[in-house]
Formats: C-alpha cells, sequence, structure tokens
C-alpha cells in the first residue's frame, strides 16, 4: 500500500514538512483518531471552571520547582558548623538539611526565589483545591456520575496536605523541628501501639537521625507519585464524564455547550498556565514565606512561641489546642486523651466531606446521571451542610492561631480558647440553621420574580391616584434558568400496617431514609417552584397584580 | 548619787530611763550611722533624690505607695533598684495609664533626667541592680551566633525565635523586641519586669546579654535585611496562610474570572 502511495505524493511534489512529522507520528501513535476524537471536545466557560486549572497548574510548578530544590538539598542529619552568607548563624551546628537550606537560600543563585515560589505555590495549591472541591459541593457536580472522582480529588486534597507536612520539615529549622515534636507527640498517644509507632517512624529515639530523610523520600518521590497517579485520572475522568455545566437556555442534561478544546480551549489554558506561574512568582517575589534563618536549627531543648503548621495542617493545631488536657491512668498506662481525641477527629472533620455525595445519593435515591450543576440555594441542605462544616474548619483554624489573635486584637488567649470550644459545637449549627433559611428566602425571590417580574424601581402614578411599582417580566432566558432546577419529593414508606392490619416489615434505615428524605424536602426545606398555571393565571390577569 | 537613789521609786523614773535610753541610743545612732549620709548630703546625688521623691510622689505614689511600701494597686519598689525604673519609665510602661493583665509600651512621658532622678530616689530606698553603663551592653563586638542560640535557649518560648513577641495566659503577652534599645534590653534581662523572669549576671553573664543584644539587633530592628522579601509580620504560617489567599488564590481567581469573561463568543446581534 505504501508504494502506491508514495509514488501518488511523489507525483504531487513532496508534502509539507508539518504534515510529513505528523504522517510519522500518526504511524507510530495514532494520533489522528486520537485528535480527530478529542479535538472538538466541547467545554463550558465559565471562571469557577477555571479553579480546577488553578490547582493543576501550581501543582506543576510545585514539581518544576521541587526538581531544582533537590539538585542542592541534602537530605541528612549529619551534624555540621555554619560557615556560609548569612552572619547571626556562624558557628552554630546544625544539620546538614538545615545547612542546604541555608545555602539554597543564601547562596545558590534563584535559590530563594524558587525556594519561595514552591512554598507559596504550596499553599496556594491546598487552597485551590479547598475552593474546587467547595465549586463542587456546592454545586451539586458531585452526583452521579462523578462521584468516584470526587473521591480522585478528595485523596489529592488529603495526599497535598501529607506532602505540604512532609515537604515543610524537611528543613529541620526550629518551626519545622517543633510540628515534627508535635506529630511524634500525636503518634505516642495512640493506645498500645503508640511508642512502637513512633520508634519505627523515627528509627528510635526522637528526633533520631534518620527522619529527614525518611520523609524526603516520602515527599519527593512517594506521595507526589500518587498524586500525579491521581492527577491524570482525575482528568481523564473530566474528559470521559464531560464537564457539567449551570442551567440555562439551550444546556441539557445531554448536551455540552462551550468552545471547542482546539483551538480556543488550548489558547487559552496555555495563556492561563503561565498567567498562574507569573502571579506565583510575583508573591514569591514580594512576600517571604517561611524564613528559616530567622527560626534557628532544629533543637529538642529549644522551642519558639507562635509555632503552627502551615494552613493546610491549621485545623489539627487547632483541634489539639481547644482541647482539655484530659489523661487517663489505666493500670499504670497513661491513656492522654487531650491528645489522643483530637487525633481521631482530624480525619473524622476531612471524612465527612468526603462522604456527603454518597450520603444524599441515598436519600434521595437518585440513580439517574446529572450534568446540568445546582444553584447552591436550590439545594438547601447541602448547601446548609456544606456551610456548616466550612465554619467548623473556620473556628478550628482560628484556634489553631488562637495566639496570634489574642496578642494581634489584645485579647486574651484563654478567651479565644474558650470562644472556641464553643464556636466548634454551636458554630456549624447556627451556619446550617441560617445558610438554610437564606436559601429559602433567595428560592422566594427567584419564586417571585418569575411570577411577578423584575422590581424595575419606577414608581409610577395611577389616573386615580395609586402608586405602583414597575415589574418587568423576566426574559424567556431567564425564566428557563430560574425554573431549570427540579425539585424532590420526601419519600413515602407508606403506613405501617399493610389493609389487613398486619404490620408491614420495614427496616430501620428505610425508616431512617424516609425521616431524612423528609427533613431534606419537605415544605420546610424548599419553596415549591412556581407551576406553568400560576404563571399563566398571573400573566394573562390584566391589570398588576 | 543619793538624791538620785531616793528618787528612784518615784512614778516617772522608768519614764526618765526610757528617755535617757532613747536619747543614748539615738545619739550614738546619729554620732555613727549618718555621719557618712551628713558627708555627701549637699552632692548632686542627694539633691537627685529629694527630686526624684517630689516627681515620685506626683507620678508614682498613688499606686506604689506614698513611701514606696505597695499597695494593692503597684508593687512595693524598695530594693527593685535603679535600672527596674530606668525600664519602666524609660519605656514609657511607667506610669501605667489602667490596671490590667500588662501593662503596655507607651510614649515616655518622663525626661532622661527626671528618670533619672526617680531612679536615684527609688535605688536609695534600698539595694538593687543599677542602670547598666554604655560599656556594659554595647554589642559592639559580641558573637552573634552565640546570641542567637542564647536567644532561642531562654527567650523564644515566650518572645519567639526572632523576638517578635507572643501570648502568654490570660491577655499577658511576651512583646515584640523590634528597636527595644540595647540598654533596655540589658535592664529587662536583669530586672525580669512584669511577667518575665529575671536573668542575673549569676544565671546569664554579661558577655552573655551582649551577644543577645547583639543578635536582637541583628533580626529584628530597622537595620534588618529580609532576604525574601516582605516578612508579613514575621509571624509565621498563620500570616503567610492568610496572605496566600487574600493576594495568591484571590489574584488567581480574580485572573480567572478575566480569562472566563474574555472568550470567543458568537456576538449577540
Amino acid at each position: 500500500m505504501s508504494t502506491n502511495e508514495n509514488n501518488e505524493s511523489r507525483s504531487r511534489g513532496k508534502a509539507p514538512a508539518g504534515e510529513r512529522i505528523a504522517d510519522w507520528a500518526d504511524g507510530r501513535l495514532g494520533i489522528y483518531s486520537l485528535a480527530k476524537a478529542n479535538m472538538r471536545k466541547i467545554f463550558p466557560d465559565h471562571w469557577s471552571f477555571m479553579l480546577g486549572e488553578v490547582c493543576l497548574y501550581t501543582f506543576i510548578i510545585i514539581i518544576l520547582t521541587g526538581v531544582y530544590l533537590t539538585l542542592f538539598f541534602h537530605p541528612s542529619m549529619n551534624e555540621v558548623e555554619y560557615h556560609g552568607s548569612y552572619v547571626p548563624l556562624q558557628g552554630q551546628l546544625m544539620s546538614e538539611a538545615f545547612n542546604s537550606t541555608m545555602h539554597i537560600s543564601f547562596d545558590v543563585r534563584g535559590g530563594l526565589l524558587i525556594r519561595q515560589i514552591h512554598h507559596w505555590a504550596a499553599l496556594i495549591f491546598i487552597a485551590g483545591m479547598i475552593v474546587h472541591m467547595m465549586r463542587v459541593f456546592f454545586t451539586g457536580a458531585f452526583r452521579k456520575p462523578r462521584e468516584v472522582n470526587w473521591l480522585f480529588g478528595f485523596l489529592l486534597l488529603v495526599l497535598g496536605m501529607f506532602t505540604g507536612f512532609t515537604g515543610y520539615s524537611l528543613p529541620d529549622d526550629l518551626l519545622s523541628g517543633t510540628g515534627v515534636r508535635f506529630m511524634e507527640g500525636a503518634v505516642l498517644s495512640v493506645p498500645v501501639v503508640g511508642t512502637y509507632l513512633s520508634f519505627f517512624l523515627f528509627g528510635g529515639e526522637f528526633p533520631g537521625g534518620d527522619f529527614v530523610a525518611r520523609f524526603y523520600s516520602v515527599h519527593i518521590l512517594l506521595l507526589p507519585g500518587i498524586m500525579l497517579g491521581l492527577v491524570v485520572a482525575h482528568l481523564i475522568l473530566v474528559f470521559y464524564h464531560k464537564h457539567t455545566q449551570y442551567a440555562g437556555p439551550g444546556k441539557t442534561n445531554n448536551n455540552v455547550v462551550g468552545m471547542p478544546l482546539l483551538p480556543v480551549y488550548m489558547a487559552k489554558a496555555g495563556g492561563f498556565f503561565f498567567l498562574v506561574f507569573g502571579v506565583v512568582a510575583v508573591v514569591a517575589a514580594v512576600a517571604q514565606i517561611n524564613p528559616i534563618w530567622a527560626f534557628g536549627p532544629y533543637r529538642p531543648d529549644q522551642v519558639s512561641t507562635g509555632a503552627q503548621p502551615d494552613w493546610y495542617m491549621g485545623f489539627s493545631e487547632g483541634l489539639i489546642r481547644i482541647m482539655p488536657g484530659w489523661e487517663i491512668n489505666f493500670w499504670g498506662h497513661t491513656l492522654v486523651l487531650g491528645v489522643f481525641i483530637p487525633l481521631v477527629v482530624f480525619p473524622l472533620v476531612l471524612v465527612a466531606i468526603a462522604v456527603y455525595p454518597f450520603i444524599e445519593a441515598w436519600v434521595t435515591g437518585d440513580r439517574r446521571e446529572h450534568h446540568i450543576l445546582d444553584r447552591p440555594r436550590n439545594a438547601p441542605t447541602r448547601t446548609g451542610f456544606g456551610v456548616a462544616w466550612l465554619t467548623l474548619y473556620m473556628v478550628l483554624l482560628i484556634g489553631g492561631g488562637n495566639d496570634i489573635i489574642a496578642t494581634h486584637f489584645h485579647l486574651s488567649i484563654n478567651a479565644v480558647t474558650w470562644f472556641v470550644r464553643i464556636a466548634v459545637f454551636a458554630g456549624p449549627v447556627l451556619a446550617f440553621i441560617i445558610t438554610k433559611r437564606v436559601c429559602l428566602g433567595l428560592q422566594r425571590r427567584d419564586k417571585d420574580k418569575v411570577l411577578h417580574g423584575r422590581e424595575t424601581g419606577i414608581i409610577k402614578r395611577l389616573p386615580h391616584g395609586e402608586f405602583i411599582e414597575v415589574h418587568e417580566p423576566l426574559s424567556q432566558e431567564q425564566l428557563h434558568t430560574l425554573t431549570a432546577h427540579e425539585q424532590y419529593k420526601p419519600l413515602e414508606i407508606g403506613p405501617e400496617v399493610d389493609e389487613n392490619g398486619v404490620r408491614r416489615k420495614i427496616k430501620g434505615s428505610e425508616k431512617l431514609r424516609a425521616k431524612l428524605s423528609k427533613a431534606y424536602f419537605n415544605d420546610q426545606s424548599q419553596i415549591p417552584k412556581p407551576t406553568v398555571e400560576e404563571y399563566k393565571e398571573i400573566t394573562s390577569g390584566h391589570g398588576h397584580h | 548619787m543619793k538624791k538620785l537613789s531616793a528618787r528612784r521609786r518615784h512614778p516617772l523614773a522608768a519614764l526618765v530611763v526610757l528617755l535617757i535610753a532613747l536619747v543614748a541610743s539615738g545619739g550614738l545612732y546619729a554620732a555613727f550611722a549618718p555621719a557618712e549620709k551628713a558627708a555627701a548630703d549637699e552632692t548632686a546625688q542627694s539633691l537627685a533624690i529629694d527630686e526624684g521623691k517630689k516627681l515620685y510622689a506626683v507620678g508614682c505614689a498613688s499606686c506604689h505607695g506614698p513611701s514606696a511600701q505597695g499597695t494593692s494597686d503597684g508593687p512595693p519598689l524598695v530594693g527593685v533598684g535603679a535600672a527596674a525604673v530606668d525600664f519602666q519609665v524609660g519605656t514609657g510602661r511607667m506610669p501605667a495609664q489602667q490596671p490590667g493583665a500588662q501593662v503596655p509600651r507607651k510614649k515616655v512621658i518622663y525626661t532622661q533626667a527626671q528618670i533619672d532622678q526617680l531612679a536615684a530616689f527609688v535605688a536609695s530606698l534600698g539595694a538593687g541592680p543599677s542602670v547598666p553603663t554604655e560599656e556594659q551592653y554595647d554589642p559592639t563586638g559580641a558573637d552573634l551566633g552565640k546570641g542567637g542560640e542564647l536567644f532561642r535557649t531562654n527567650c523564644g518560648q515566650c518572645h519567639a525565635a526572632s523576638g517578635k513577641g507572643g501570648a502568654l495566659s490570660e491577655g499577658k503577652y511576651a512583646p515584640t523586641l523590634e528597636d527595644v534599645s540595647p540598654k533596655h534590653i540589658y535592664e529587662a534581662m536583669q530586672t525580669g519586669p512584669q511577667n518575665m523572669p529575671s536573668f542575673p549576671d549569676t544565671v546569664m553573664t554579661e558577655k552573655n546579654k551582649k551577644d543577645i543584644i547583639a543578635y536582637l539587633h541583628a533580626v529584628n530592628s530597622d537595620d534588618t535585611v529580609e532576604p525574601g522579601g516582605l516578612n508579613l509580620g514575621g509571624l509565621g504560617p498563620v500570616s503567610e496562610g492568610l496572605f496566600g489567599w487574600v493576594f495568591g488564590l484571590g489574584a488567581l481567581i480574580a485572573v480567572a474570572v478575566w480569562v472566563a469573561a474574555r472568550t470567543a463568543k458568537a456576538k449577540k446581534s
């Protein structure tokens, strides 16, 4: 076959170089069919759909800068004497890890900037993941078929937190050493196996001579490797499921309205990568982060006040700081509840948000695919839960920074701690109730707008003297957007007894489900959206309603 | 002698004996102890004490008591020494505006001459640490590295690793040491003001104090070089996190909104 083709192409002259390269590649990689299938892949346009891109790009920035840092970092705890450029640490004994980080910061060309880009990008990466997750949560994008991708994203968040923590510990400075000591304390509080776990982690008594090298492998190889795999899987699933979109005219559950991947999205995404890199680089060039020279090298006999982890671990710090120092003695063994309870609650806080999609799916019993996003107000219970979770998270963050808050707002640290202790329980409940009320209010407003139109602010005086405000009817598009959502009905499990008066067998879980369903979808939890009849009645009526 | 013995049972005899004893002991005391004081009576020192006493009566006595014996509102000042006065008044902490968990540093209202007079008066009440001379606290030639190590070991628990300050219980706090003068740092270590423990020369030698002063000047003053840019208050991860969220992610979201708003849309007619 090739002979014929060659003869033909020769008769028409040589094909352009680009085409020949593409032909060459297609013969080996099959790029034509790949491109044909995906080049015209449509993505909807909305700024909130770019939050995931922020995460992806900061992740790439972290990898690129991280590779540079590995060229100069020595993951070793051998003791050396400092003789670098930074005068106030001259002659101090420190680990090679700290020494090499000082070397990167002061004596490697561009080292400090790269270090700061790496660290700032990490903070922004995890902040971006939280915001991205909240976008997905509040718009209900986690519903079928995207539950697995939700879990992938959640895993990325958790792994990102621990990758960050291990990276923060690597320079072996006084601040991060205190953080590692904190972690060791938490491990020690585990009943029965705590001591063994700690010795296993640190290769003996804390701090030993091993943990930097071990954290290094975990930080640069194990966790980022898993994360990279998960990111790829996450993106493949986004491609496979196609992107969700907000409700609007012409947008259905079976289509995606937007721009094609090539050329529009490639250009936009590529440009956006450089914008993200630029913003992170500017932040890193302007503001200092983790000034290890100010903290000094880690020594277990020293500690600094104001020792906090990076923000994404701040809520675990808050849990510890607000916990009363309870302990139990049991047959000569001490159980440090003051540390162990926070250690148990820490994963529970994270898991609470991760499992929510499955709870909601179970309550609604909805097995259909959803590609149109909800407006948060139209799912008041979900929105209320999300805000309650965020409130808990924020309150714990305040707890983690209680000393800084106390000194900068001239408060007593005890008062701040007590506020947090109460707010941890009361805050989420209040937030849930208030958010739900706000959602219902917004639903009522939507209904009012659909039926009576938009308030124009124009006051008109009628011939007989009455003043009225002119309401302008909404356009067909707006009407569609406001009424596109569907509303569930509470689950009915039927009467307890059948027609013969015999008790029916109803499982406890079904009863619970019915109860939850009622709480989600009863008249107090959603405002029935306007019906066509209502709309017609009002719009066909004469005069003002 | 007979006359005397005849009146020895007189009702006023005991009183007379008492008077004689008092006059004798008083006279002896006047003859020996105050003799040195009398010699120095006309010096500048005693003038300063007198002036200081007047200032004390106006500005301090209401809380510390008219003779510095202390009241429920202020501790006794007998034996605190001139260094304590120089620190407390010289940093504006005293006179205090109001009672509270801790008296903050504020504008200094006395001149250095007046502070010296107050210090002289308080020092005259009882022995205590005196105001250090310049060569005692002058950090030139001190060992910065050693100072940093000492600071992290002894001070960082409350003042944070580079002296930015931190919270203590019930509204008390360790203040920031930014731009505190070498003399005042020395005096604070010497006297242990308010909630701070004291570090007398027996605990921390003069040389060690100099090292710490030199270190603080290098890492926490107007002359400090911040190689990484804005130090965000030097508070560590809390302010870094806030900055990252607001200016890092905030800027990126603004950029995302901008990018999303500019797209190849079909023009609406």
